[in-house]
């Protein structure tokens, strides 16, 4: 488990368009850098974000070594009814990690 | 390298106006330009895209090409009708042309993505989206890249 | 030379509260493309709270057989307020300055009979950052403690000693030189107020120690070693110089 942020509204009203801001510890090593003796420095990214709201995915994306360290994802979503939105990382190394935010829509 | 060729090969053939345009003829760093369109072409399923549609928001002068704020933005009412099915993001010269690909729907509301992203050199960013009229459309930008100086 | 004491003593006579002129001080801040700006200024772009956030898990969290932090210190924000401004500041045991790590560090070793954090780990940086954090906004106040005045004059010394293969002093670029290009990349006037900082080009958080020793690296110079007296005297001095300008832990620069 990394430290991850998450940035969304607490409430909306229904039909709402509200963004979302995701920030999360990951080091995004891209696999083409080499240390100081000259050996590569294997690769090591996260590879996927998907975004579900009540269990529904509504946005998702592949990323790739281009995204910068300590990856930061915007993106949109429509408030259609209270419950739990989860967002998920998955990367090399078996990374996985999932952290849930819960909103109220009135 | 037969990849390549038979890469430039489709791309000639499928006749994609946004891949002939960003064929350059000066040498790259890494990637080249012919492995850009590859990777558009796989995007789009070597459907053209054309310029128009889409805004990618990124700044000309970057003072650190490690990480850089880019924002794309399509017009699109994203009903299920009409609506932006993909986003991908995608550099002329880094060591890979892919940066990201995002896959919406008319639940995102917005065709919008806001991401931070490495630049290896100065160069072109270009941004495609996919509508869920099987059209593509496209932005970029070119950016010059400065470097930090006292580093480590 | 009468031009190194003036470097000296003008801006001691400042930071004593004698204005002698419209503040020409400027932050980092004010030197970095406006997007870099936007990074620091939200908090939800900010990638040094991810760090804030660590350190505020480990406020919190009691190591085997000893109290929290919070035990101790209560909640951060109320107990920890104004703390980081005021260092570095005189320790009574160890009878010199130390910077505010140090003491995170004291606290660990003889408070909760831990091993001191190492430098540059992310439980430091992430202690200091949240402590940091908790004086974001208000000025930098160095204590007005006689018994740091030595290493202070020290800290001035080495700020205008030239140094290294190329020979530069820190005023030559910082003092004599900001605003203008060194490769391209804007020259800041050495006002460490957003330490630490989420430095783009390390692409991860790093005390003011760790630039300092890019900044001798810059010149050529064999950096100092990390805790070394030199580094707290230099940021005592660059305190003073830098004193009632607004702290903005977590800082983002270039």
């Amino acid at each position: 488990m990394v430290r991850a942020l998450i940035n969304c509204p607490k409430t909306a009203k229904k039909g709402e368009v509200i963004e979302i801001k995701t920030l999360i510890s990951h080091v995004m090593e891209t696999g083409y850098r080499a240390d100081s003796v000259g050996k590569v420095v294997p690769r090591d990214i996260l590879r996927r974000f998907t975004c579900r709201y009540a269990g529904e995915q509504v946005f998702s994306a592949d990323l790739y070594p281009a995204i910068a360290a300590n990856p930061f994802i915007s993106f949109t979503t429509v408030a259609t009814a209270s419950g739990t939105l989860s967002f998920t990382w998955d990367g090399d190394n078996g990374f996985t990690q999932t952290e849930t935010v819960a909103i109220i829509v009135t | 390298m037969n990849r390549l060729d038979v890469t430039r090969r489709s791309a000639l053939i499928g006749g994609m106006g946004a891949a002939v345009s960003l064929l350059v003829l000066r040498p790259v760093a890494y990637a080249s330009p012919t492995e850009l369109a590859g990777a558009i072409a796989a995007f789009t399923g070597n459907q053209p895209a054309q310029r128009g549609r889409v805004t990618l928001d990124l700044s000309p002068l970057v003072e650190n090409g490690n990480s850089v704020s880019v924002t794309v933005r399509a017009d699109s009412p994203m009903t299920p009708e009409h609506h932006v099915r993909a986003i991908a993001l995608f550099t002329e010269q880094n060591p890979q042309p892919n940066v990201i690909t995002v896959q919406l729907g008319p639940r995102a509301g917005r065709a919008f993505v806001n991401t931070r992203m490495r630049l290896a050199t100065s160069q072109k960013v270009i941004a495609v989206a996919g509508f869920s009229d099987g059209t593509f459309w496209s932005d970029q930008v070119e950016v010059i890249v400065t470097l930090a100086a006292c580093i480590e | 030379m009468p031009r190194d004491l003036i470097r000296i003593v003008l801006p001691l006579v400042l930071a004593s509260g004698l204005a002698l002129a419209a503040d020409q001080r400027r932050s980092g801040f004010e030197f970095m493309s406006s997007s870099t700006q936007q990074m620091q200024q939200e908090d939800a772009l900010n990638p040094g709270m991810l760090w804030v956030a660590e350190g505020e898990a480990l406020w919190n969290e009691a190591p085997a057989g000893a109290q929290s932090c919070a035990g101790c210190h209560g909640d951060a924000p109320a107990g920890m307020r104004g703390v980081a401004a005021r260092y570095p500041a005189f320790d009574e045991h160890r009878k010199k300055p130390v910077d505010l790590q140090q003491r995170i560090n004291s606290c660990r070793e003889t408070r909760q009979q831990q091993p001191a954090f190492a430098a540059e780990s992310r439980a430091l940086l992430g202690l200091s950052s949240y402590i940091g954090l908790q004086s974001r906004g208000l000025p930098v106040a160095p204590p007005d403690d006689p018994r740091l005045q030595p290493a202070r004059l020290r800290g001035a010394a080495l700020f205008n000693a030239p140094m290294g293969q190329l020979n530069f002093s820190c005023a030559q670029c910082h003092t004599d030189n900001p605003g203008r290009r060194l490769a391209g990349s804007p020259i800041p006037q050495a006002h460490p107020t957003g330490y630490p900082i989420y430095r783009l080009e390390w692409q991860a958080m790093g005390s003011l120690q760790r630039r300092l020793r890019n900044c001798m690296t810059g010149v050529r110079a064999e950096p100092y070693p990390y805790g070394a007296d030199e580094m707290v005297e230099l940021e005592l001095y660059l305190n003073t110089r830098a004193a009632s300008m607004p702290v903005e832990t977590p800082g983002v620069r270039p």
